[in-house]
């Protein structure tokens, strides 16, 4: 089920939250939402799960709009908020079949639907505890459970690996990337690891509005426009390293980055026609290579270069 | 309405694991049943086998009750966020505030339940008029319905309990004693007014026996109003997307 959300706005008082905010996200698609605190993520993702109306524009879910259609696609979304909040005097297992209930899953369904979920979010040992007496990762757990309960079409997950412990949060970030094969899921975070390891796209919004757009590799080529190559060469006289570097069509700015271990990096074109070049070079000249490894703009480079 | 139900379960099991229903019926069945069997003008002082003294201590019993009752309501779920969760549930605000209404209406039945023992006694002690016994019930189950309407309207502004509290319990006075008060020194078209808001012509119609659709339009319009204003404070809520 697509998400297409188009030009949506948003103002708290003066404030404007989002601004002509549209993109789509297609069936099929993990799409990681990022950007600085207050960037307006949250308040997108209320809006596409109808907790807060749209000012102006309008947001389809499948052939649905929010518009005309809300309880139809509150039917086919499940939603983790930010700061999960839950019904603390209940049990997990009565809350998730309250939330199931609440969702419309058939009674003949239910107690399957809890099963699979204990099972999905590794509840099993505190299922008969009542939530207020889980830690933050269980109550974390018990939030992607209700949101899923329903098995629903669109998940809108909002930072879901806070507070897990790391073996947890590798096996959400398994379970959010199976899902979305066949599901249609945003989620927002502030680990941009994370976002590496589950997102198939990536979309950087800064004061309400989109500033990058693609997939983790785009982006990166994107935000250097080229290669980075760094190089550590061995042998005598390598004074001439970096004239010779230069002389090359395809290589950019040389920089010595360490010159008592004998290191470079050099922006190329191509990495393939630099590396020939070089072992040449090297043959003719009584060099040799030590290592040599094309370095990548990091996301926390690309996010910072487009929100500072 | 299935929906409904469920939201009702949740709220009635809400209750009894918080032990604010066991609380409230301990306190309800001891304020009524001490001042109806042992103390004051009681039902041996009267001398009659009429359950209306016990009538008219519960109409203010359940008055000082149910604001308590609904106070949580609404304003918890805006604090802890809940509400924000809720609304993007598969189910309409109606289907919610009617099911909270629900929920706290069954409490209250549960209460008024606990005292069946006092019809029993009164059948062996002497010969009351069925049609009273019901009447009084009848009267006390739609004054408690107003009220929860009035309660989950007033939880609906806020989402400090405390205020919630108040708010309820400064517009349930207004039915319970100001408009009597004012209709009693006010005459002509505003006298009038006030002496059909006021709720206790109303309850002590039924309360006599005399079940007339007029009272009972009175209690459940006051129930819907307030089931309704609640309904579209949520919606503000949701439009602002400030809880």
């Amino acid at each position: 089920m697509n998400v297409v959300v188009d030009g949506v706005s948003k103002t708290y008082g003066i404030q404007k939250a989002v601004s002509d905010l549209s993109f789509e996200v297609r069936t099929g698609e993990v799409l990681g939402f990022l950007g600085p605190n207050g960037a307006g993520k949250t308040t997108t993702m209320k809006m596409i799960t109808q907790c807060m109306d749209v000012e102006s524009g309008d947001i389809r879910v499948g052939e649905w709009s929010v518009l005309n259609n809300g309880p139809e696609i509150r039917k086919h979304i499940g939603y983790l908020p930010e700061n999960n909040p839950l019904y603390t005097e209940m049990p997990v297992i009565d809350y998730l079949d309250f939330c199931a209930r609440v969702q419309g899953v058939p009674s003949s369904e239910v107690s399957n639907r809890i099963r699979e979920m204990v099972g999905v979010c590794g509840l099993n040992r505190e299922k008969h505890k009542k939530i207020g007496e889980l830690s933050k990762g269980y109550r974390q757990r018990v939030g992607l459970a209700q949101a899923m309960i329903h098995n629903p079409e669109v998940l809108i997950l909002d930072e879901p690996t806070t507070g897990l412990d790391p073996n947890q949060i590798v096996e959400i970030r398994k379970l959010i990337k199976d899902l979305g094969r066949e599901k249609t899921v945003i989620l927002s975070t502030h680990i941009l690891p994370e976002v590496e390891a589950t997102c198939d796209r990536i979309l950087i919004i800064n004061r309400g509005e989109i500033v990058a757009d693609g997939t983790a590799a785009s982006l990166k080529k994107q935000a250097s426009g080229k290669n980075m190559v760094r190089v550590r060469l061995g042998g005598e006289d390598l004074s001439s390293v970096a004239q010779t570097f230069e002389s090359w069509p395809e290589t950019g700015r040389v920089s010595a980055l360490d010159a008592a271990s004998n290191l470079w990096e050099t922006e190329v074109e191509d990495v393939d026609s630099f590396a020939r070049n070089l072992t040449k070079t090297c043959a003719a000249k009584g060099w040799y290579i030590v290592e040599m490894s094309p370095t990548e703009t990091s996301l926390e480079d690309i996010f910072r270069g487009l929100t500072l | 309405m299935r929906t409904t139900l469920t939201i009702a379960r949740r709220e009635i099991a809400s209750y009894f694991d918080s032990l604010v229903a066991y609380v409230m019926l301990v306190l309800f069945l001891g304020f009524s049943g001490f001042f109806t069997w042992i103390y004051g003008s009681d039902i041996f002082l009267v001398g009659q086998a009429s359950l209306s003294v016990f009538f008219a201590i519960a109409y203010w019993t359940l008055f000082f009750f149910i604001p308590a009752l609904t106070m949580r309501l609404i304003a918890e779920e805006r604090k802890s966020g809940t509400l924000e969760l809720m609304l993007t549930k598969a189910l309409n605000q109606r289907q919610w505030v009617l099911g909270k209404f629900l929920g706290a209406w069954f409490l209250i039945a549960v209460a008024l339940l606990c005292t069946l023992p006092y019809i029993i006694t009164l059948y062996y002690i002497g010969n009351p008029d069925t049609g009273q016994i019901i009447g009084g019930y009848l009267g006390l189950l739609l004054m408690s319905a107003s009220y929860i309407g009035v309660g989950i309207f007033a939880s609906s502004l806020t989402s400090n309990q405390v205020v919630a509290f108040l708010i309820a319990l400064v517009i349930g006075l207004s039915f319970h004693i100001v408009f009597g008060v004012l209709s009693q020194n006010l005459t002509g078209t505003a006298g009038q007014v006030f002496f059909y808001l006021n709720m206790s012509n109303h309850f002590e119609g039924i309360a006599r026996g005399v079940v007339d659709t007029r009272n009972i339009i009175y209690f459940v319009s006051i129930a819907f109003l307030g089931l309704y204003l609640a309904e579209q404070q949520i919606n503000r809520i949701k439009i602002s997307g400030q809880s």
